[in-house]
């Protein structure tokens, strides 16, 4: 095949990429770009098999078939809750497989056309450097947040003093190690900076965790796609150049709009730690204060007498999979004249669009699932907010209390509603540790228990 | 020699911020109801980096670079199915309600 057969090839591949996100503009357009995301995919490998240089057919394809069968099972097999680690786990393969990519550049040029061993161009280095830097980093540290979600390893930020400084230090010495490769070209110095960037990766997601978790997965997210882009600028080839390009473009818009949703920008996010010492001085003057509390035939009355009801689902809704028993409280609601409706924050769950998938799992419809700007001015028209395990996105002390660490995050107005039903497991503060005023306010009911129970509880109370 | 590999680069920087440019108006375009799909799609097309992998994989012998590429395409692969078939089944279930809603009315 001709060069220019290649690249036009390659061009149709990226083009269906494209199409591909772009069907993701409406649930009913999304699935065929889906198909055309596999067609490129098709495109693209085939084209690549049909290079002369590639002749190890058998190898290859058992490759792939090994690769496809654990990928295949995997993902059939996964829980819908279970969704944030699974991404995080497939972003830790990308950035490995860039590193393995950039190895073997660097041993065999040749078979990329980029010189020989130990005479490789500068620009090459470079490109390959930053390809296994960003590589090395995405893997470690998806394989922390994967650790973090799957709760191997505890979710709370860690910190520890000078941690800035040791990050930046390494960054430096990072780079410095990419100048003496360029230079010398050896191995051990490639292993090195290797070694060094996987480390890198593991000391930028200690200090992360909890509901800081989503911007987490969207950044590794977007570094994902920068490493295909750096493995691309090595290899010449514009496909990897464009699809590392798209990728990276949409992990960091993500990254943007969740940080957006919690009012902080993605610096001090990335920077870290929050939620971890604030989470001991939880105001132990608010005890004092009376809380309603109520049980499920209690809800089920509230609920079965209201017009409206707006449901609010956060983290604790997937840590209990209550989403199927929550449609069914809804259905019957519904079925009994009342507008049921759900409000979604953007930072609800532990990556963007995560409670909309649940939802979706439950067959709740999806014009009934509403963005917090959709949804957020009906409230005052609301009889009843049924809050389901979420809690700071709810916490009006984001527009009033300036001293709150979560001060000025956009919040769901609950408070606005006639009644707040609050399914919680206990007391407990959320993930910035700010105790929420509303649980103490008089139109406030507290539903205590698991949200699961709770929620097939109110079902039975309604029937 | 040098002046031909940087202007390679040159379109390479080209394309990549033309690509960028696309990627944020097009992802601006998803609705937020699907960034988790988004997730799921754009892991599996970052696995294209298979490509390079097959490259490294396809020459006949068995030197140490072949055997990084035959790992690579084992890991993309992994990616590809994973990702595409996951992304599946979250759309699919955005499709089943759209049904059941038409069912009931």
């Amino acid at each position: 095949m001709s060069n220019s057969m290649v690249s036009v090839l390659y061009l149709i591949s990226a083009l269906l990429f494209i199409f591909a996100l772009r069907g993701l503009s409406h649930p009913e357009s999304s699935r065929l770009g889906n198909i055309f995301g596999v067609i490129g995919m098709i495109i693209a490998i085939v084209t690549t098999l049909m290079f002369k240089s590639v002749l190890s057919y058998l190898e290859i394809g058992l490759a792939i078939l090994v690769g496809g069968t654990i990928g295949s099972i995997i993902a059939i097999r996964i829980k819908m809750t279970a969704l944030p680690q699974l991404v995080a786990a497939f972003h830790s393969l990308v950035g490995i497989a860039a590193v393995f990519v950039a190895a073997a550049a660097f041993y065999d040029p040749e078979s990329f056309k980029i010189g020989q061993f130990g005479s490789i161009s500068s620009s090459s280095l470079i490109e390959m450097s930053i390809g296994t830097f960003i590589g090395g980093i995405t893997f470690s540290g998806s394989v922390l947040a994967f650790g973090k979600l799957q709760g191997i390893v505890s979710g709370r930020p860690i910190v520890f003093k000078y941690q800035h400084i040791i990050n930046a230090l390494i960054f430096l010495f990072i780079i410095f190690l990419i100048i003496f490769f360029i230079n010398n070209q050896s191995p051990t110095i490639f292993w090195t900076l290797v070694l060094v960037s996987i480390l890198l990766g593991f000391l930028v997601v200690v200090p992360i965790g909890g509901a800081d978790m989503p911007v987490v997965v969207s950044m590794l997210n977007s570094y994902s796609g920068w490493a295909a882009c750096g493995i691309g600028f090595t290899l010449s080839n514009n496909l990897l150049i464009i699809t590392g390009a798209l990728v990276g473009a949409s992990g960091a818009i993500l990254s943007y709009i969740m940080s957006k949703g919690m009012n902080r920008s993605i610096i001090s996010v990335v920077l870290g730690g929050f939620g971890g010492e604030q989470a001991n001085s939880t105001s132990k003057d608010e005890s004092d204060k009376i809380v309603k509390q109520g049980n499920a035939e209690d809800a089920a009355y509230i609920l079965k007498n209201a017009d409206s009801v707006i449901i609010v689902p956060g983290y604790g809704m997937a840590v209990a999979q209550a989403q199927h028993a929550l449609r069914e409280m809804g259905d019957i609601l519904k079925n009994n004249g009342i507008q049921v409706r759900y409000a979604i924050h953007p930072v609800a769950g532990r990556m963007p669009g995560h409670m909309n998938v649940l939802l979706a799992e439950a067959n709740v419809p999806y014009e009934k699932v509403l963005e917090l700007d959709e949804i957020n001015h009906d409230f005052p028209m609301t009889e009843v907010s049924f809050v389901i395990g979420a809690n700071d996105v709810t916490n009006p002390a984001a527009k009033t209390d300036k001293t709150s660490p979560i001060f000025g995050m956009p919040i769901l107005d609950v408070e606005k509603s006639q009644t707040v039903l609050f399914v919680k497991r206990s007391m407990a503060t959320g993930y910035s540790g700010v105790d929420n005023e509303l649980f103490y306010r008089d139109n406030t009911t507290m539903l205590f228990g698991d949200a699961k129970k709770m929620c097939e509880n109110i079902v039975k109370s309604l029937n | 020699m040098e002046a031909h590999s940087s202007e390679i680069f040159v379109i390479g920087l080209t394309v990549f911020f033309l690509a960028c440019v696309i990627g944020y108006y097009v992802v601006w375009s998803v609705t937020p109801a699907l960034h988790s799909p988004l997730m799921g799609v754009t892991n599996a097309i970052s696995s294209v980096i298979i490509v390079g992998a097959i490259l490294a994989a396809g020459p006949l012998g068995h030197d140490t670079s072949k055997i990084f590429g035959i790992i690579g395409v084992t890991l993309a692969s992994i990616n590809i199915f994973g990702g595409f078939i996951v992304t599946y089944r979250m759309l699919s279930m955005f499709k089943k309600r759209k049904l059941k809603e038409k069912n009931k009315t």
